[in-house]
């Protein structure tokens, strides 16, 4: 009875939908705002990639909030599994051990690649942190018995945190808004151009990774109680 | 012809949301439902980045200072990728509880982690369950031993 009812839920979810999207002209949004935005990034913020310009310099203040939820999910993970010891587990194996050691460096550059780029090209300090995160997971994968750094992670997280709302609240001294692009936006398309987004990205993609690393490390640690 | 193609790019993602919806209502199994609600999440997530496409229009990536072509909308994608980030905070929680859930129960069903919850609260509280037609208290005769999971 329960699932038939979901089902018959489902359905006109589904049809409600389909006939709602279904009579937009696909292909030619009715939002003007971003259009706008594309006009006035080059003279506003001055990052080549208009998606870092709407996240970090139009939208700073959402951005922030994103990282406080990531932030709390992460603090109640930590809360929910505790802070386990290191436990004795099966080694990962050669394979596994060599493609670490290989893969660590590749991952290194690729991750910082794509944040200290996120303002010219697709990708940026979310992107990139969760490749960092990999590149600080994989080996504690392939030597279970290493234990992490939860210390040193905590710090770089911390740190990363106060710089962002620290140049947030630089834009605040000098009498703009909180959190707008400080410095002088150089030329469009030069790795050190957009004003302050640069560094908000590498704050950003510092945080991400050190959370989400800390995050799978405790994951990995706790899985095996019962099972 | 562009709005037949349209109309099975929104079928896509809105099958993908239902798919995802349908799974978290009709599972039992709490990892199950995790990984629907992932699918859920692409579904609305496409959703999202379906709503800013323009025809024929390029990344939204400046070149040179000027605007060769029609660029998408920028701002429904920079809306997806803090989406993303969140779903990925909620899912990371989600599986947390549902790695405590199975080492303090021993389950993943849901129906039967919320039958050992409740008799744990039970005998925690030192109360007897409230009286049922399926678990009568009393002197009455009872089939099955009360007080175990009954399925």
């Amino acid at each position: 009875m329960r699932n038939i009812a979901t089902l018959l839920f489902l359905g006109g979810l589904a049809f409600l939908l389909i006939v709602i999207t279904g009579s937009l002209d696909f292909g030619a949004p009715p939002m003007r705002i971003g259009t706008q935005i594309q006009a006035a990034t080059a003279g506003d913020v001055g990052t080549a990639n208009i998606v870092t310009a709407v996240v970090l310099g139009y939208r700073g203040l959402d951005t922030l909030g994103e990282l406080s939820i990531l932030f709390a999910a992460a603090t109640a993970g930590g809360l929910v599994l505790g802070s386990a010891a290191a436990r004795a587990r099966p080694d990962g194996g050669f394979i596994l051990r060599a493609g670490a050691d290989l893969m660590f460096p590749l991952l290194l550059i690729a991750g910082l690649y794509i944040v200290i780029h996120g303002h010219l090209t697709p990708g940026g300090g979310f992107q990139g942190g969760v490749i960092l995160a990999a590149a600080f997971f994989l080996p504690l994968l392939a030597r279970p018995g290493t234990t992490p750094g939860h210390r040193w992670l905590m710090w770089i997280e911390g740190l990363s945190g106060a710089t962002f709302i620290v140049i947030g609240l630089l834009a605040l001294y000098r009498g703009d808004a909180f959190l707008t692009p400080l410095f002088d936006h150089g030329t469009l398309g030069e790795l050190v151009s957009g004003g302050s987004l640069p560094l908000l990205y590498l704050a950003v993609g510092l945080k991400v990774g050190a959370e989400l690393a800390g995050l799978l490390m405790r994951l990995a640690q706790d899985d095996e109680v019962t099972s | 012809m562009t709005t037949q193609i349209g109309l099975v790019f929104f079928i896509a993602a809105i099958g993908l949301c239902v798919i995802g919806i349908g799974g978290i209502v009709l599972s039992r199994n709490l990892f199950r439902m995790v990984l629907a609600l992932a699918i859920a999440e692409a579904g609305a997530n496409l959703l999202l980045v379906l709503a800013g496409y323009r025809w024929d229009a390029v990344a939204p990536i400046l070149s040179a200072g000027q605007m060769p072509a029609p660029m998408v909308d920028p701002v429904p994608q920079a809306m997806v990728l803090t989406a993303i980030v969140i779903g990925v905070g909620v899912q990371a929680l989600a599986l947390t509880l549902v790695v405590r859930v199975k080492q303090r129960y021993g389950t993943l069903d849901m129906q039967l982690a919320r039958e050992r919850m409740n008799a744990e609260i039970d005998a925690t509280a030192d109360v007897t369950p409230p009286r049922s037609q399926e678990r009568p208290r009393g002197e009455r005769p009872l089939p099955a031993p009360a007080g175990g999971a009954h399925d």
